[in-house]
């Protein structure tokens, strides 16, 4: 009749090299899926090397921008930059930790509080160009900022403002639910129990999700040409209604002209901006390293 | 349900059994907590149903029962933690020193440092050892010596001589025993005046756990303790009362028995709990 069900026949023998060939099929492709990311990256970071190492020089990072290509340099768009990411940061980080703290550790699970966590995720994921028209219509025009590093601060502030409070959020969550229970059993309140067990257990992962979320400002060039800042810029920022320019700005500028040369100095300005970025990464990178090695739940 | 004499206290013994309604009143003791008719839900289910009974002071008392029978949702309710989760509801009447800690205007923050908890498994604040036992003392505005509160909480709750040579270490080093009691030194730190704990040693090896029975036996000469435990071994052993809960047909839990846990073991008045502790149920 009929035989055992685990007898190895030969047409059992059969399917099973099918079976093994279609695994390594699978992995093959699943490798190749995984390489193309790298390989595109790496890609990247070769040609603008070869464009763009060679032109690296303090003379460059130190030098104002300028007609001729050979002596123009990223000093006020790095200098714009750093300006814009750092009041970026004074504005989105605080709003950003206190809304994730509302949301995570205060909020009643009622309709109002899942309208706002709904819309909160979609601005996620609103175009950040929608985010600099926004800019230019109320800190430009209705609050009369001007095109200066504030205005430019405080629109990036919006387009980074809804992946800090995700991302801050996150880092709450890390917290297991027992130690918020352990600290309201002894008699703390919601706030001490947040201010002296949940955020400083909190604290490296939401610092490495929101250094992640403030990375993305750096690289914005849509929302500030919307607002209007400048494309050439011979002076260094001094104070937050100065006007400015960016580092990605900058690049766009230099790409865009016809001589080699700029292009040599747009790839020297990419290295730049390249290592900021990875600069920020590594912090996070090394603070979740750090807090990891220290505790265990 | 019928309808039960509610005794004054101090409860005397001569309590009718009624089938429906167990009535649990452990006689000539001082009753710390007295739990009136509470029903406690999550969302639309009902996790304890109609349960009434009195905690006496400075005695361990136990609550036993198979699992989902609502042990745990009931220890919750007598400090207000069951609240904790979204959706939950609670109604009845939970009198701790003769007053209503569900009555309108009652701070649960205060609720909690009067009743303190301690839980499944360990919970220690990823602090220092001595910022565990400090911190409630610190939040409920101590005004003494810090060092020496803590060091008289360590040693009553027999962890002090494991240690005192590093009070500044990392509370997750400690062994799973270890951190349950500093654990428990951490809640009579702040100097509750019943201890609830919720299956204090079901993430313990058997000699952390004897370690635990002891020092409950140990702290019941000065708080009130109640004790959620799976092990009717662990009841039979410690506790002065015990409480068996059991699963009714709509998932409610309700209690069947309460008494003396000498006479609930060796003569249990109703047969469901007979067949509970004999092995038969659960």
């Amino acid at each position: 009749m009929t035989a055992p069900a685990l007898s190895k026949t030969a047409e059992w023998r059969h399917r099973l090299l099918r079976r093994h060939i279609v695994g390594a099929v699978a992995a093959v492709l699943l490798r190749v899926a995984a390489v193309a990311g790298i390989a595109a990256l790496v890609l990247l970071l070769v040609v603008v090397a070869r464009d763009g190492l060679d032109r690296l020089s303090w003379d460059f990072i130190t030098s104002y921008p300028s007609r001729f290509a050979s002596q123009a340099g990223i000093r006020s768009a790095l200098l714009g930059s750093l300006w814009v990411l750092g009041l970026t940061a004074a504005f989105a980080v605080p709003v950003g930790i206190g809304a994730a703290i509302y949301l995570e550790e205060f909020a009643p699970p009622n309709w109002l509080t899942r309208i706002i966590e709904t819309n909160i995720n979609n601005l996620a994921g609103v175009p950040s160009i929608v985010y600099g028209l926004l800019g230019l219509a109320l800190f430009v025009r209705a609050m009369e900022l001007g095109r200066s590093v504030l205005a430019g601060a405080l629109t990036l502030s919006l387009v980074v403002l809804p992946i800090v409070i995700v991302s801050a959020r996150e880092g709450l969550r890390t917290v297991p639910p027992s130690i918020r229970e352990a600290s309201l059993a002894l008699g703390a309140t919601r706030w001490q129990t947040v201010w002296h067990q949940v955020l400083p257990a909190a604290l490296a992962p939401m610092m490495t999700g929101v250094i992640l979320a403030l990375s993305r400002a750096i690289g914005e060039t849509a929302p500030l040409i919307t607002i209007g800042a400048l494309l050439f810029v011979p002076f260094d920022p001094h104070g937050p209604l100065d006007s400015f320019t960016v580092l990605p700005i900058q690049i766009f500028n230099w790409v865009s002209r016809p001589q080699p040369a700029f292009h040599q100095a747009a790839a020297a300005g990419i290295i730049v901006l390249l290592a900021v970025l990875l600069g920020m990464n590594a912090i996070a990178i090394a603070i979740r390293y750090w807090s990891e090695r220290r505790r265990q739940w | 349900m019928v309808s039960q004499e509610r005794p004054s206290t101090p409860v005397q013994v001569p309590v009718p059994r009624v089938e429906a309604g167990p009535v649990c009143t452990p006689g000539e003791e001082e009753p710390v907590i007295e739990v009136r008719g509470l029903n406690a839900w999550y969302g639309g289910f009902r996790a304890v149903k109609d349960i009434t009974l009195t905690v006496p002071r400075r005695r361990i008392t136990a609550i036993i029962g198979p699992s989902g029978s609502g042990k745990s949702t009931l220890i919750r309710c007598l400090n207000r933690m069951h609240e904790l989760v979204p959706g939950t509801r609670v109604e009845g009447e939970v009198l701790f020193e003769g007053q209503d800690i569900y009555a309108p205007g009652v701070d649960p923050v205060e609720v909690r440092s009067r009743i303190g908890m301690v839980f499944q498994k360990p919970n220690p604040f990823p602090k220092s050892i001595f910022e565990n036992v400090a911190f409630g003392l610190r939040i409920n505005g101590y005004r003494g010596d810090l060092r020496e509160a803590v060091e008289r909480s360590l040693r009553a709750a027999a962890l002090w001589d494991e240690v005192k040579d590093k009070l500044g270490q990392n509370a997750l080093r400690l062994s799973g025993g270890q951190q349950q009691r500093l654990c428990i030194a951490r809640a009579i730190a702040v100097e509750p005046e019943v201890v609830l704990m919720d299956e204090p040693c079901s993430a313990l090896d058997p000699i952390a756990t004897l370690k635990i029975e002891d020092l409950m036996r140990e702290l019941s000469q000065r708080y009130t303790i109640v004790i959620v435990t799976h092990n009717m071994q662990q009841a039979a052993r410690v506790s002065d009362y015990t409480a068996v809960l059991m699963m009714d047909d709509d998932r409610a839990g309700y209690l069947v028995e309460f008494g003396p846990t000498r006479e609930v073991f060796t003569n249990p008045r109703d047969h469901r709990t007979e067949a509970y502790i004999t092995g038969r149920i659960g």
